[in-house]
């Protein structure tokens, strides 16, 4: 189908393409395997100017928006929902900076990831705050010479492999959420330690670690925006990068279609390829029709976050719950058609059943999500414009 | 350093079709890539100019269509790309190609190390590199896969041999041939892309070289190929019969009839 994207466009998803297959392919069984960090391969986005897409060209980018980054995502994802998370939470670790961030701020920052050199990382949540996020309970007491932080982050994608940290805690705690803030935190920061690594179902390459702070000291100019806005900041990050998620699991849907139909055109029984089987291709049909809209939904929702809208909280949230249930249900469908071969790991469509799940549960469970749309749909009385 | 990498474009597919009636290569449908080996060289030349600074120029002959290569080029790295394009350069062979290129290398003037791929994936001859050294009189070293260390006007390279490798030192100027072991070819990047849609490309014609025509193309070609056939392959087994003795005696005869023992 076709989506009306820019020469550029076009340009950097048939990039990212190449990057996933002749890059990715190759070695994401070994990675899921190994639970490694994809390093090469980020090395190898990084000179082809992949983190350069999603940052300003004033400092070093591409200038592109929500839409050029869920292009790079979708494809990554198509080959490795693992490699295609780590490269999309570097973008999620500078957003809030890019946004809210001082030019200065920006200037020591963002040339860093744009080049790939310096990978990014965005730290909110905590044992006690999951969906609840306003529950906090890192501090960044202002102290002289900047702010003393103390605490610990959990399940932080790019944990320990990332240089550059966005963290949200709070800077007076008598206040709450309203007394939360978002600071930047540099790697070998004193204070600031990795702790455990976790082992995960699925986009086992990714990293996602523990960041442990004790006394961790950051100078007073890294604090992005106005104390006390960092839960609002949070908020409309997760708006703006829920899109991503839905590319993501664009990406992983179609990767896992085009499996299944490769294995039904090949995979013989009862004397007939069982692509031939009326049964197995409605369930092809079914899950390139759930496939394309929700490309459909979530490119329309990137180009509404990219077109400056005030809000844009429904329409992500939207998107990255039906394409995260689409790829669910077609990677299990997917799985269903390559039957016992499906279920082994040495065919692809079992890691991107595992793959799959997270996707319904992180940047706000899908559940969390239809509360959102819910409160939304009954403020505007069920109405579109 | 000024580093010139040679680059030709060819077919995409080493399944080359014949059309029997004209005895050319059927063209049609096939996509045209740079030469594989000519894509190590081009990565080697954008590595050396990282390392030591300076710059590279791709120079490529072939049909107007080629440009798309020379852009190809630009998005991996190249700094200048120079087309030679004329209707006297066609059907050259390797002797005839070299001639050509060399005069594009003397008219570029500047050039402290030529980098080509070991051979073409289309001719297979890989000529015209020793060719270019030798009509340039420079030192030439072929099949490297390494290259150690280069100082002002002095260069030392790993090569690959038949038992292994041999350390070879030469002065520059130079021309070497690369194997596919020197590197890795990097993809292209985003920049490189949108630069190459947009840069100018070069385009030399005979006027623009200091060469007769009939140096180049067919008239400066001491080959020229005849007919293009594809080798008769006939496959024929013989399932000898009898009992096991007889079987054996058989075998040896035939054997003995061959001249094999």
């Amino acid at each position: 189908m076709d989506y009306f994207l820019t020469d550029e466009q076009k340009t950097i998803k048939s990039l990212a393409r190449q990057i996933a297959e002749e890059r990715v392919l190759p070695v994401r069984a070994e990675l899921d395997e190994k639970e490694e960090f994809p390093w090469d391969i980020m090395r190898e986005l990084g000179s082809s100017d992949m983190f350069r897409v999603f940052i300003p060209e004033e400092y070093e980018g591409l200038g592109g928006g929500c839409l050029e980054l869920c292009l790079v995502v979708e494809e990554l994802s198509r080959v490795c929902s693992g490699v295609a998370v780590s490269y999309a939470a570097s973008a999620l670790g500078c957003m809030t900076l890019m946004e809210y961030g001082t030019d200065e701020q920006k200037r020591i920052f963002l040339p860093g990831i744009a080049s790939g050199e310096k990978i990014g990382a965005f730290a909110v949540t905590e044992s006690t705050a999951g969906s609840d996020i306003s529950n906090i309970k890192t501090t960044a007491e202002k102290v002289e010479g900047g702010y003393l932080l103390n605490g610990t982050k959990q399940f932080i994608t790019n944990g320990g492999e990332a240089a550059i940290y966005t963290v949200i805690a709070l800077t007076d705690k008598t206040r709450g959420a309203r007394g939360a803030s978002a600071i930047i935190v540099e790697k070998d920061t004193p204070g600031f330690i990795f702790g455990k690594k976790e082992k995960k179902m699925g986009i086992r390459s990714s990293a996602t670690r523990e960041l442990v702070f004790k006394n961790c000291l950051v100078p007073e100019e890294n604090l992005l925006g106005k104390p006390g806005l960092g839960f609002i900041q949070a908020l409309r990050l997760f708006d703006k990068s829920r899109p991503g998620i839905g590319a993501q699991a664009v990406g992983l849907a179609q990767g896992a279609l085009e499996a299944a139909v490769d294995y039904a055109e090949q995979r013989v029984q009862f004397d007939q390829h069982i692509i031939n089987i009326q049964a197995v291709q409605h369930m092809l049909a079914d899950m390139a029709i759930q496939t394309e809209a929700a490309r459909a939904l979530v490119y329309a929702a990137a180009r509404h976050v990219d077109s400056g809208a005030k809000s844009v909280t429904e329409e992500s949230s939207m998107s990255k719950v039906f394409a995260s249930d689409t790829a669910m249900k077609v990677a299990t469908d997917a799985v269903q058609i390559c039957g016992g071969s499906g279920y082994m790991r040495d065919y692809p469509v079992e890691k991107m059943m595992r793959d799959a799940k997270i996707l319904q549960i992180y940047e706000g469970t899908n559940q969390v999500l239809r509360n959102t749309i819910a409160l939304n749909l009954r403020k505007r009385k069920g109405r579109t414009a | 350093m000024n580093i010139v990498v040679c680059m030709k474009q060819v077919p995409g597919t080493t399944q080359v079709k014949i059309n029997p009636e004209t005895n050319s290569l059927v063209r049609e449908g096939i996509e045209n890539i740079i030469n594989p080996f000519d894509a190590y060289a081009l990565e080697e030349g954008v590595r050396l100019r990282e390392k030591y600074g300076g710059k590279v120029t791709v120079v490529c002959m072939g049909p107007p269509q080629a440009e798309s290569a020379l852009r190809e080029a630009i998005s991996l790295g190249a700094d200048d790309v120079i087309l030679l394009s004329d209707r006297a350069f066609a059907v050259a062979d390797t002797w005839a190609t070299a001639r050509t290129l060399s005069a594009a290398m003397k008219k570029l003037a500047s050039y402290d190390i030529i980098i080509c791929g070991r051979q073409t994936i289309d001719g297979d001859t890989g000529q015209v590199g020793p060719e270019l050294a030798e009509m340039l009189e420079v030192p030439f070293v072929a099949y490297v896969s390494n290259i150690e260390e280069i100082k002002e006007s002095y260069l030392r390279v790993r090569r690959m041999v038949e038992e292994g490798h041999e350390i070879i030192e030469t002065s520059l100027p130079t021309v070497i041939t690369v194997a596919k072991e020197i590197n890795v070819p990097r993809l292209p990047s985003l920049r490189g892309i949108m630069k190459s849609k947009n840069a100018a490309i070069t385009t030399w014609t005979i006027a623009d070289l200091n060469v007769s025509p009939d140096m180049v193309g067919l008239a400066g070609s001491s080959t020229q190929v005849i007919k293009i056939f594809f080798p008769q392959r006939v496959h024929r087994a013989e399932i000898l019969e009898g009992d096991l003795d007889t079987q054996v005696d058989t075998l040896i005869d035939r054997l003995k009839g061959a001249n094999l023992c």
